[in-house]
This record gives C-alpha cells, sequence and structure tokens, in this order.
C-alpha cells in the first residue's frame, strides 16, 4: 500500500467534488455525504480495484457499486483521477443530457456499472453479480458501497441475508456509517444502532474501521472471509475535509457559492 | 414438444405446471438459463427443474425486492434469467426495483407471474392480481404477454430470449385450463391472432379467460350475433393495426380481461381508438375497480361480468 499515494488522490477526489458542486451553481449537489465516503473510494480506486483502464469493460474487471447513488460525485471524482473520465466531464454535472446527472446512469464503458441512487437496490444487483462470478468460476470481487440511512430500506437486509445464505466471500459491504441521513441524525430518524453486530448476526464476517484512516479502511479491505461476505462499517464524518461542513447536515444537499468556494479551497 | 398429447396433457396441467415443463426444456436448449424464485419451486411446477439442474435454480426465499436485484445482476453478467413467483409478489412487490433495473437500466429479465387474475379467489385478493398490467404498463421497456392458452405460453417462452427488453409473462387460469389453440399456429409477440371471424362484433380478449370469449360468440352465433374473437395475448406493445382495422369494420368491440378496467387490455385498446376515426364503441369487460367478496373463481368471474353468460348478456345488449 502506498499511503502517500492513496492520500493524495483522496485530496483530488475531495478537490473535484468541491469544483464540480461549485460549477453545478444553482443546480445544487449531494456534498456532505460523497465527501464523508471520498477516503473509502480512494483507497478503492487507488489500490484495491482491479482493472485494466484500457479494457474497463474487461470480464475479470472487480465490479464497484456505488448504492448510495447520491454521493455520485465522490465516484465520478475517482474516475476522473484514474483518467475515465475527464477532469472537464465534471463540469457537465446535472447538465441537459449529461452522462454525469446528480445520480449514476449505468455506463460500463465510462466505469459506472449501473443506474444507482433509489437506495436499498444496489446490494441486491451486487448479490447477482458476485453469484454470477462463483457459477463461472471467475475470481472478480463485487464492491457495494452502502448509506448508513440508506440502511433503513428492507431490501438492504434482504439482500445481506442472501448474499450470506450463498456464502459469497467474493463480495464486500463498505457502509459509510457517516450518522446522518437527508433531514437529520439516524438516531434520531430511524436508529440503526450497532450495525456491526446486525451483519455479523446475518452471517457476515464484520469489522468497524475509522472510515478516515487510510491504513484501517485498506487492512480491512484486505481481510480474509471464507465462505461469507465481508461487512466493514466505515465510521465517517458527514462532510469530511471541510471543517464548516463536517457535521453540519445543511451540506447534505447544497450550493457551494463563489465566495464559500474561495474560503474552503484554501483548505484542501 | 408441441404435440396433440402435449397440447391436451399441459391444459390440464395449467399453466403453472405447464411452466416448470418448459422450464426443463428450455433448459436444456440454453446453457445460459437461469430460473430465480422466491419460494415457490412447487406452486411454479419447478420441483423437477431444481433437482435436474441445481446450479440453474437460485431460490432467493421470500423476497421479492432482492429477486428483481439478483436476478438484475446476474442478467447484466450475461445469463438469461426467468423469474418466477406469485403475480402479485413478482410485480407489485417489486415494482421500483423493475422500474429501474429492467426499465431504466434495461437489464433483460423475464418474469413469470403465476395465478395471476382472479383463480386464487378463494384466498383472497392479497392473491389475485387485477392491477399488475396497468402497472407495469407504465414502464418503458417492458414487453407484456398474457398467454391465452398453455401452447401459447410455450410458444413464447421459446421466444423470449431471441427478443429484445424485459418481459412480463402474465399467466391465467387454473388447472384444467381451456384449450384455446387446438393445434399449432404462427405466433408472434405484438401480433393478434383472430380466433373466430364474424361481422357484428368483435371481442378482444387475453388470457385464459378467451375460453369464456369463444362459449359467448359460439352461443352469440345461434343468435344471430357474430362475433369475432382475437386473442390480444401482448398486451404491450399492442397490436395497434388490428385495433384499427376492427374499429372501421364493426359497430361494437368488448374488451374481455382478468383485470382492472383501468390499465390493462381494455384501457389499451381505448387509447389506440381514441387517436383513431371510427364508428364503434367500446365496452370493457372486467374487474370494474373493486375488491369484491372473495370465493372461488366462477364466482368472481360471475360477479365481475366475465362469465360466460354475462359475457353474452353485455354484448347481446350494446349491439
Amino acid at each position: 500500500m502506498k499511503l502517500n499515494k492513496i492520500k493524495s488522490f483522496a485530496k483530488n477526489i475531495r478537490k473535484n467534488i468541491i469544483f464540480t458542486a461549485y460549477k453545478a451553481g444553482a443546480k445544487s449537489a449531494h456534498i456532505g455525504g460523497a465527501l464523508s465516503c471520498a477516503d473509502i473510494m480512494a483507497v478503492l480506486y487507488s489500490d484495491i480495484l482491479q482493472f485494466k483502464k484500457k479494457n474497463i469493460i474487461d470480464d475479470n474487471r472487480d465490479r464497484f457499486i456505488l448504492s448510495k447513488g447520491h454521493a455520485c460525485l465522490a465516484l465520478y471524482s475517482a474516475l476522473v483521477e484514474k483518467k475515465i473520465l475527464k477532469k472537464k466531464d465534471l463540469e457537465t454535472f446535472e447538465g441537459d443530457g449529461s452522462n454525469l446527472l446528480g445520480h449514476p446512469i449505468i455506463n460500463k464503458i465510462s466505469g459506472v456499472e449501473f443506474s444507482t441512487g433509489s437506495l436499498g437496490m444496489g446490494l441486491g444487483l451486487g448479490v447477482g453479480v458476485a453469484l454470477a462470478a462463483k457459477k463461472k468460476n471467475k475470481s472478480y470481487k463485487t464492491f457495494v458501497v452502502l448509506g448508513d440511512g440508506e440502511c433503513n430500506e428492507g431490501s438492504v437486509w434482504e439482500s445481506v441475508l442472501c448474499a450470506s445464505h450463498f456464502k459469497l466471500d467474493n463480495i464486500i459491504i463498505i457502509v459509510d456509517r457517516n450518522n446522518f441521513q437527508q433531514t437529520g441524525k439516524n438516531s434520531k430518524i430511524m436508529d440503526l444502532k450497532n450495525l456491526k453486530s446486525k451483519f455479523k448476526s446475518f452471517g457476515c464476517e464484520a469489522i468497524e474501521v475509522n472510515g478516515h484512516n487510510i491504513n484501517q479502511i485498506y487492512k480491512s479491505l484486505k481481510k480474509i472471509h471464507k465462505n461469507k461476505p465481508l461487512a466493514i462499517i466505515a465510521n465517517t464524518i458527514k462532510g469530511k475535509g471541510i471543517k464548516i461542513f463536517e457535521n453540519d447536515n445543511n451540506w447534505h444537499h447544497s450550493i457551494i457559492t463563489k465566495a464559500i468556494y474561495k474560503n474552503i479551497n484554501k483548505e484542501l | 414438444m408441441i404435440s396433440k398429447s402435449n397440447i391436451k396433457l399441459w391444459s390440464s396441467l395449467g399453466m403453472r405446471a405447464t411452466f416448470g415443463l418448459i422450464a426443463i426444456e428450455l433448459a436444456n436448449k440454453n446453457p445460459n438459463l437461469i430460473i430465480t424464485t422466491s419460494d415457490v419451486s412447487t406452486s411454479a411446477g419447478l420441483d423437477r427443474f431444481k433437482n435436474k439442474f441445481p446450479e440453474k435454480y437460485i431460490d432467493v426465499g421470500i423476497a421479492e425486492q432482492n429477486l428483481i436485484g439478483v436476478s438484475t445482476g446476474l442478467a447484466s453478467e450475461g445469463y438469461d434469467v426467468i423469474s418466477t413467483t406469485f403475480a402479485p409478489f413478482q410485480t407489485l412487490r417489486c415494482c421500483e426495483q423493475i422500474k429501474v433495473n429492467l426499465g431504466y437500466m434495461k437489464h433483460k429479465v423475464c418474469m413469470v407471474g403465476l395465478a395471476s387474475g382472479l383463480v386464487l379467489g378463494n384466498l383472497g385478493f392479497t392473491h389475485c392480481s387485477i392491477e399488475e398490467v396497468g402497472v407495469l404498463r407504465s414502464i418503458p421497456n417492458i414487453t407484456i404477454v398474457s398467454p391465452s392458452d398453455t401452447l401459447e405460453l410455450y410458444k413464447v417462452l421459446n421466444e423470449v430470449f431471441n427478443l429484445k427488453g424485459s418481459f412480463y409473462i402474465r399467466l391465467t387460469g387454473g388447472s384444467n385450463s381451456k384449450i384455446i389453440n387446438k393445434s399449432d399456429y404462427n405466433f408472434t409477440v405484438g401480433k393478434s391472432v383472430e380466433l373466430l371471424s364474424g361481422q357484428d362484433v368483435s371481442i378482444i380478449g387475453c388470457g385464459n379467460i378467451l375460453g369464456n370469449c369463444l362459449e359467448a360468440a359460439n352461443i352469440l352465433k345461434n343468435k344471430n350475433i357474430n362475433c369475432s374473437v382475437i386473442n390480444m395475448h401482448t398486451i404491450k406493445p399492442i397490436d395497434k393495426d388490428k385495433i384499427i382495422e376492427i374499429s372501421k369494420k364493426n359497430k361494437l368491440i368488448v374488451t374481455v380481461e382478468e383485470h382492472n378496467v383501468i390499465g390493462g387490455l381494455g384501457s389499451s385498446v381505448a387509447e389506440v381508438l381514441s387517436s383513431e376515426k371510427h364508428n364503434c364503441i367500446l365496452k370493457r369487460i372486467g374487474i370494474n375497480d373493486f375488491y369484491s367478496s372473495g370465493g372461488s373463481y366462477e364466482y368472481l368471474k360471475n360477479i365481475y361480468g366475465l362469465s360466460t353468460e354475462k359475457i353474452i348478456e353485455t354484448i347481446a345488449s350494446n349491439i
């Protein structure tokens, strides 16, 4: 693992997120939940996910599914860093006819495996993709990033149960546990309590990490989980990286004005 | 395989059990086939399939949203996937997964809705399915087929993976279902079949209820009312040409369906007629937008005007 490389990858993801949200102007963007998973995305895209940049639809590529589709700015930003998307593409964000809308649209040649955004659907897709790997004896892995608020959805748990029932040790579930959802704290809206023990009781190998500690994220992704799915509860801070955004849910979906942009850009 | 004896056997088994038999034949022909279910192997006639092809059979338990998710994931990796469970759970329970995964993303899954319509009336309206065509019809990229009998089910299942887009195949009728097509015939998705020709009235039906339509037409013939009976097996995309053709010929068109008159076959026909010049009126027979008390198939068909006698009455009083 190259710590400095990943750290700078994460920094660039955050810069791209802020840049895109600023460029989106009054169209507004999901900022908090993109920033909270930036370090997770950095580890995945800089060091974990196996794919060929020149042939990203190669059958043996690792599959990545951003089930919390509203955090698409983190995905688009990572794809820019991998040079699969161009930085210029980010300026089309949420524009008329754009491929980069406020939730990802399936576009395998640009590295987007599925259209997501309606919460609770990504893991079921991932289970199907992972089952296909087993049936075809393929060694690719499937990574699915969930939001913690998303775990309110019953369909998430249908899929966790299923991944565990089929002993899918080729699927890795990462929960971006930033403790907030659209209108407030998880604990106030629908308390998720102990997510690690929930995943464990569903039959997953479950671990909890600091979702902003590159070392911990990396190690957790390398954890052996024979005959069962791996669930990583990544404790994060919504809005992480920009002081005024951190743990302030007003930045769940918001507008970055010129004045704010000037101010926060210094932080990055 | 289509043969006189199979046509007889299948119709006596009904669509569900026949589906299980056809599935075995499909798997023998198509190495890429996977069937996904939500704990309905017996109800779908799939027990033999499950034992014969355990690697092609995936049961995700009673979790239909995940059923569509997993089916889509498999389809996106190149499998030909048929998903199946009882019609209400195959469609409405996982409607948004169908919208996003099959409609919006255009992944291909063939959904088979078991025991749709009124046949499970004894179990109550949780298990009847009178709404799903209306809901699914509003989702782009899904073809909706309601086979008239088990032979037609065989034909459509053999076509599905040669065609683009997802399918919803709506199974109606019980065991000892009616034979609508007595021998082999040309079946094309999207193209209706004229079962009977008559110059006075056109009855357009879909599903096994066409048995009642044919009976009604034969009785009406004795009263000098000559009916065409059209098997509109494909509800979406609907055979517009045929509807326009009969609208110029007949004064009365009657649609007959085991579905709410809002959203199903009758609505589809009305949509076509509404943008054409013609001299006919349309009467839609079906569930008139209410949940009645439960009961047997025959009991409910009678309540909703779908029995042979009630179909005759409606036609005779509107001609």
